[in-house]
């Protein structure tokens, strides 16, 4: 029997979900909106950044946003060196868990710079995207300050 | 009726007490990107199906004709299915269903039917659009016929098949797709 030559085509599975925020995510993202950030205070008084609705030791609603600095410390990190589409940058870069002045937890995003300026204790500052909507990306990402 | 629980009023730092039209919503589109090849016995079947010839494959153990074909059988697990049976665009409903609820992205307009159709001279129902037809009227036994695309928009696609009608036929005897519901 004669092969024939296999065809291929692109399938794409995709949801086009939006998701309503709430008060206290939406509290999140307006803020960066508007170019700063923000947290919640926690039942024993640290500063949960992003924000929780609930505490995570009581289960109680928050209720107290508070607002956090756009700089902080490097907890963690790992590089990135092959993107996938989708992620924050199209050029290899590291993910990191930031400790924000004023906050208590770590803030997942991105570091744009060479690898070896990543180190847990070095400080980075958040470079804003010019044009922001309400999203984790109206900070491009963060930079490494001296 | 039990009380309503609301989420206890938010203490706002001014910069966020002054704004008007703080964010409710965000954009969290999630999608998985495949590159699918159907492989040897899927891809003859379409090529087939874009010259406007449906076709299944025979097993030489049970003599089942599937469409759309694979290389292995389904039933008896023998791995080279060899012949390449001619079908018919014509078929029976086995089953059907009629789809009255509109969702994000749908192209069709509500009601339609899908519907499951045994081509003839083949054992396993083929999933297609029915138009052209009352959706009240749609039933098990319906005999109806292929409505293929224009000449320019044929290709190796179960899209070159517009839809399924029904043909006009007498309901198809029950023995002859008792077998497929």
């Amino acid at each position: 029997m004669a092969e024939v030559e296999v065809l291929r085509a692109p399938l794409v599975v995709e949801y086009p979900f939006t998701r309503t925020t709430g008060p206290v995510i939406g509290a999140f993202f307006t803020a960066l909106r508007e170019g700063f950030i923000v947290g919640i205070r926690g039942s024993d008084g640290r500063v949960i950044v992003p924000p929780f609705e609930y505490d995570p030791q009581t289960s109680e609603p928050l209720t107290e946003i508070v607002e956090v600095a756009d700089e902080g410390e490097i907890v963690s990190w790992a590089w990135s060196g092959e993107p996938l589409e989708g992620q924050p940058l199209d050029h290899p870069f590291g993910w990191a868990l930031i400790k924000l002045d004023g906050a208590d937890t770590g803030f997942l995003h991105v570091v744009d710079g060479p690898k070896e300026q990543l180190r847990t204790g070095v400080r980075v500052k958040a470079r804003w995207a010019a044009e922001r909507e309400g999203s984790i990306n109206d900070i491009e990402a963060f930079e490494v300050i001296a | 009726m039990s009380d309503v629980v609301t989420a206890p009023p938010l203490t706002l730092p001014d910069r966020l007490s002054s704004i008007d039209e703080p964010v409710k919503s965000i954009r969290t589109p999630a999608a998985v990107r495949y590159t699918y090849s159907p492989g040897q016995a899927p891809s003859e079947f379409l090529y087939k199906v874009a010259q406007k010839q449906l076709t299944g494959r025979k097993c030489p153990q049970c003599t089942k004709v599937y469409i759309p074909p694979r290389e292995t059988c389904p039933t008896c697990g023998v791995t080279t299915l060899p012949d390449i049976i001619d079908l018919p665009d014509v078929g029976t409903v086995t089953s059907f269903c009629v789809v009255n609820v509109q969702f994000y992205g749908q192209a069709m307009e509500v009601p339609y039917v899908g519907a499951l159709i045994l081509i003839d001279g083949s054992d396993i129902p083929l999933m297609h659009l029915l138009q052209e037809v009352d959706v009240e009227t749609v039933h098990m036994g319906m005999r109806v016929e292929a409505v293929w695309v224009d000449e320019g928009d044929m290709g190796p696609t179960l899209e070159s098949i517009k839809y399924f009608r029904p043909n006009g036929e007498p309901d198809a005897d029950w023995n002859s797709y008792k077998d497929n519901v």
